[in-house]
């Protein structure tokens, strides 16, 4: 490692935030020279004296609560059509709106605090399985091999197929934890990259497919036949996607 | 009614960071009167915005709020201030944002840091763009992808904005600290 790359560097290694091979190459560098070792001293300084002493200046107290009233107040987004709606079957515009407005952003609101933690949930999943270097307990190409394997492990049938034709192998199946439960986790390839597809029970609530991103990766989730199915992977949002589409029709011809 | 208020539901979310909030917009606008409008005025857009939010943690998402209602108040009130040219060039030119080489004993530097008055002064008067991202990494312990999400920047630049920030204030700290002679060499 030359002298710039390492000094680009030293601000990320005070942070913690160098990964490996970065962080081993750097300090090999810094033991070995002692113009950049020079240099991380002030960077740390400079970081931990501000962490110390500068100030962390708090609201006001009042500030809450002038915030919340300025809410109550505040005219939140208006559903296209809705209010036209009710204003043209004789209820009072105003208190319509505010009606409308309500279910509109309650519906929009309802899911988001448990399907957002299953996601959160599912992307660690996804991350510990890669880190933990063995994402499959059992490691088959053969979708008659990893289906069996979750008798007894699980009280669902899992849909299991390979899509190795179509460049998504299958490399087997996990047992992972979600939402308070053990679940069955199927994990494809796709070139270098790996996708756990986390399968469940769906819960009473319908779920609408949704991609969302988390921390650089793609999750797609479905419900289909009575399951939950949650995609997680690296892989960029419409390759995840044509995945998926694939998964869902041969799920749909069972 | 209130368990079913969309704006209870906002608050929260977004309430247990409003000092964070708060602190963010404080040391960008270094008001005390005008960081508390920023901020009232940025929640009240968050709520609107409040069915674009995916989940997850609403701290970056409702920062990146702030910081946008900041600048705007920036852009807006003092101009001038945004109009500091950064070297975000990651590689090269490592030693633009001040002297070169060794900034003093960092052991002494930290001897005499119980002097916060200082800290802070020297911190409020460095580039809002140096600014931000020390106050979000070293203050509010934002990971540099949280913080790239807050100030809208490759990641890549809130590195080096990081090591330059962090470089110019030791630099200026140890000036200002040693009582005006330059204590770089």
């Amino acid at each position: 490692m030359d002298c710039g790359k390492a000094r680009t560097m030293l601000s990320a290694r005070i942070d913690g935030e160098l990964g490996p091979p970065d962080d081993e190459v750097l300090d090999r560098h810094l033991a070995e020279c002692a113009g950049c070792s020079a240099r991380l001293a002030p960077l740390q300084a400079a970081s931990t004296i501000v962490a110390a002493h500068a100030t962390r200046h708090r609201a006001p107290v009042d500030l809450a609560g002038r915030i919340e009233d300025a809410l109550e107040e505040a005219e939140a987004p208006r559903p296209v059509g809705t209010s036209r709606f009710w204003h043209g079957i004789g209820i009072g515009a105003g208190s319509a709106t505010l009606a409308a407005v309500a279910v509109a952003v309650a519906l929009q609101l309802a899911q988001p605090s448990h399907d957002d933690r299953i996601a959160d949930e599912v992307v660690a999943g996804h991350v510990r399985s890669l880190l933990a270097g063995h994402p499959v307990d059992v490691v088959s190409s053969d979708q008659h091999t990893v289906k069996p394997w979750f008798n007894g492990k699980i009280d669902y049938a899992v849909p299991v197929s390979d899509f190795a034709a179509e460049g998504f192998p299958l490399a087997g199946g996990r047992l992972d934890y979600l939402d308070h439960r053990p679940v069955a986790a199927l994990v494809y390839r796709h070139r270098l990259h790996t996708i756990n597809v986390f399968v469940l029970p769906a819960g009473t609530a319908a779920r609408d497919p949704a991609v969302l991103a988390r921390q650089g990766y793609t999750v797609e989730r479905w419900t289909q036949g009575g399951m939950d199915f949650w995609a997680v992977s690296d892989v960029d949002a419409p390759v995840l996607g044509e995945f998926v589409a694939l998964f869902r029709a041969q799920a749909g011809r069972r | 009614m209130s368990e079913e208020n969309p704006s209870r539901r906002f608050s929260d979310a977004a309430l247990p960071h409003l000092d964070a909030a708060f602190n963010l917009a404080r040391w960008i606008s270094r008001n005390d009167h005008d960081a508390q409008d920023i901020v009232q005025d940025a929640f009240l857009r968050a709520f609107r915005a409040f069915g674009t939010f995916r989940g997850g943690n609403a701290k970056p998402w409702l920062l990146a709020i702030v910081r946008n209602t900041s600048y705007t108040w920036l852009s807006r009130h003092r101009r001038a201030e945004l109009e500091v040219a950064y070297d975000d060039d990651i590689h090269g030119g490592e030693d633009s944002a001040s002297g070169n080489g060794d900034v003093g004993n960092p052991e002494a530097l930290l001897a005499r840091a119980e002097d916060a008055r200082i800290v802070n002064e020297v911190l409020a008067e460095m580039p809002v763009g140096y600014r931000e991202v020390i106050v979000l990494r070293d203050l509010e312990e934002l990971s540099y992808k949280e913080i790239a999400q807050v100030a809208g920047l490759p990641i890549g630049t809130v590195m080096s904005r990081l090591a330059r920030g962090r470089k110019l204030f030791a630099t200026r700290f140890t000036t200002r600290r040693d009582g005006g002679h330059d204590g770089l060499r």
